[in-house]
């Protein structure tokens, strides 16, 4: 027994190293460094760190480069050192109307105060694959232009002079913490807008999905739409004020929805927020639509039975390493248990059997 | 080890899992919130476990830990490593050595004593979860003892099959209260849950933690003329020849011929060296000789 022991020990090492080997792939290819993988997959970086739930670009990179590009495998790795660090205190709320904006639009307005800024979006790309790409040519530089000064006001703010949408109460609640405290519903918004910020974006973007199809739908426009960065500030007891830690970007997305007001409240718009880490537009526009759609009991909505209504279908199902781990788990070895089933499946179909002979001896006789 | 605290876990973490494991031991049976950690193997390979032994653990414990009854599944020997590395404890294979067994579907054979700390991994701790998806409703079946719909599933598996289809995670109701789950440890061993030893579990995917203290009672959910039974291979072990074992039953070749072995190899191999020899089996002497 001791033998196999040691066997299952050299099988998992020789595992690694294998799989340490395939991560490498071709030794004739150049090695990719870290500092690539920040520069040129940006977009998976920003998503290991919307759902690995820590902003460090750098971390990110290294999680995808070691997960081989599995962007779960990166997010777990993310997670599982986010969780080993100190709460060292918290930052003040991040001011999004003085985001300095690489993208701003708004699809309610043809234009507003701040303009319409496009970035660097794909959206009006042709999908046509670049074979210069391929041919690793460099790519001439783009246009600069100075950027406006002063804040970029919200836009969903200029329909709210007129009580046209409604509007959010300020608290001055210290929010629960998700990574701190077990789940427990009912959840408030605050702690939604955790679990939904973390959530796997393919399962967030077919929940938002959903409801556009008509399970719960609540027709959204996205009201506006921006990314950029914006500064962390944080109070230092020390100092007595508060200073500026560090600089994130964001991608926040505020939806108009309708909603056809009830016996205290006359029709107004309702509001559906996204706010995401990076740029992460698909992901921070489903948030958007999920957190509209669980908000139907505050806004006193009819409950339709939608997936997306559905706070504890959403929450328990949204986290990518928890239901990887979960699925994942049933490769393990389970044959005790499978055992305990042979044994049982044999006995109901003796007993099955043995009935079914009865019966036909019956009905000869 | 000086770049992990002691067992992984900050002490922060730590006392709030203690905090959880003594309120889950004051309610026998009842299942504990507490804020599980990501920890560095996946959830479903036993993080609410190793979590549970993590806060558990102290310096001078000898840990064992067991997968399908056995010390050399795959699984038992990275998590073994795991607490190697982190904690330096000293590990055993001999159930009777350690102080802190952490298991995965296996009550060990060998009767625990009472300075003994068994520690399950635990899938799904709801007992309730298959007949009710809800965790929002069998958190409050479970408040008003509200357990007919688990009677009525027990029913029909006898109207249907003729017996209770449910050969492992059989429930158990805990000191006249609680209906627990005793994670996916065959029915065989439900009757090893009154013991001196204390029993945890740890759900970490799911966020919980429930307890067994000491000599408590536990009896597993049946009828007055459907008694429970539990149930084995009606077979002896073919390497060491216990009858009183859970068994494997392995394929040995392409016919299906099949040999039935002790799922806890510590059991098996420690009957081995004493003497005893199965059908199939070799004497430990003969093997050291050749």
């Amino acid at each position: 027994m001791y033998v196999a022991v040691k066997g299952g020990e050299r099988a998992i090492d020789n595992a690694h190293a294998w799989l340490a080997e395939e991560r490498r792939g071709d030794r004739d290819v150049a090695e990719l460094s870290v500092a690539q993988i920040r520069e040129q997959l940006s977009l998976a970086v920003n998503r290991v760190m919307a759902e690995g739930s820590l902003y460090d670009p750098d971390l990110a990179a290294l999680a995808i480069k070691q997960a081989r590009g599995d962007m779960i495998e990166a997010i777990f790795l993310i997670r599982a050192y986010r969780t080993t660090l100190p709460r060292f205190g918290y930052s003040k709320p991040v001011e999004t109307a003085d985001m300095a904006c690489d993208r701003r639009i708004s699809a309610t307005f043809k234009d507003a105060p701040g303009g319409q800024v496009l970035g660097p979006t794909f959206d009006y790309t042709h999908r046509l694959l670049d074979f210069a790409l391929a041919a690793e040519g460099e790519v001439p530089e783009a246009a600069e232009a100075e950027a406006k000064p002063g804040p970029v006001p919200h836009i969903t703010e200029f329909l709210n002079k007129e009580g046209l949408i409604q509007t959010e109460d300020e608290s001055d609640e210290v929010p629960g913490d998700l990574t701190r405290e077990p789940l427990e519903l009912p959840a408030d918004r605050a702690l939604r807008l955790q679990s939904l910020t973390r959530g796997d974006e393919g399962f967030v973007l077919g929940m938002a999905y959903s409801t556009q199809r008509g399970y719960a739908r609540n027709h959204a426009f996205v009201g506006e739409l921006r990314i950029g960065r914006v500064a962390v500030e944080m109070d230092i007891p020390e100092l007595g004020f508060a200073i500026d830690i560090g600089e994130i970007e964001l991608t926040e997305c505020e939806t108009v929805n309708q909603f056809a007001g009830s016996k205290t409240e006359p029709p107004q718009f309702t509001r559906g927020y996204g706010l995401v880490f990076g740029q992460s537009e698909r992901k921070s526009i489903s948030m958007a639509l999920v957190d509209r759609a669980l908000r139907w009991k505050e806004l006193g909505e009819d409950n339709l039975g939608a997936p997306a209504q559905d706070e504890e279908f959403v929450l328990y199902h949204s986290d990518n390493i928890q239901a990887t781990g979960f699925l994942e788990h049933i490769k393990l070895p389970h044959y005790v248990d499978f055992q305990s089933e042979l044994e049982l499946i044999r006995k109901l179909r003796r007993e099955a059997m043995e009935a079914g002979e009865t019966v036909q001896q019956e009905a000869a006789e | 080890m000086s770049d992990y605290n002691f067992a992984y876990l900050d002490e922060q973490t730590k006392q709030m899992i203690r905090r959880a494991i003594l309120k889950g031991l004051a309610i026998p049976g009842y299942q504990v919130p507490f804020a599980s950690r990501e920890m560095p193997m996946p959830y479903g390979w036993g993080t609410g476990g190793v979590q549970v032994s993590a806060a558990t653990l102290t310096p001078d414990d000898t840990m064992k830990v067991i997968d399908q009854g056995a010390d050399d599944t795959t699984n038992a020997v990275s998590i073994r490593k795991f607490f190697e590395k982190t904690a330096g404890v000293a590990t055993t294979e001999a159930t009777a050595e350690a102080s802190v067994i952490q298991t995965r579907h296996r009550i060990p054979e060998e009767t625990l004593r009472e300075d003994q700390i068994l520690v399950y991994q635990v899938p799904i701790p709801e007992p309730l979860r298959f007949l009710e998806p809800s965790e929002v409703e069998t958190r409050k079946m479970h408040s008003l003892e509200e357990y007919g719909l688990m009677h009525v599933k027990l029913y029909e598996d006898i109207a249907r099959h003729g017996a209770i289809a449910t050969a492992y995670a059989y429930p158990v109701k805990v000191e006249g209260r609680y209906v627990m789950d005793p994670s996916p440890i065959p029915k065989f061993d439900n009757p090893k849950l009154e013991m001196a030893a204390i029993q945890l579990f740890g759900a970490g995917r799911e966020q919980r933690i429930y307890a067994v203290p000491p000599y408590t009672q536990v009896v597993s959910l049946d009828f007055e003329d459907f008694p429970f039974e539990a149930s084995k291979a009606d077979h002896p072990c073919d390497l060491c020849g216990a009858e009183d074992s859970y068994l494997d039953e392995v394929i040995m070749d392409d016919a299906g011929t099949r040999m039935f072995v002790c799922s806890d190899t510590d059991y098996c191999a420690g009957r081995r060296a004493a003497g005893h020899v199965g059908a199939q089996g070799v004497s430990t002497q003969e093997e050291d000789a050749a």
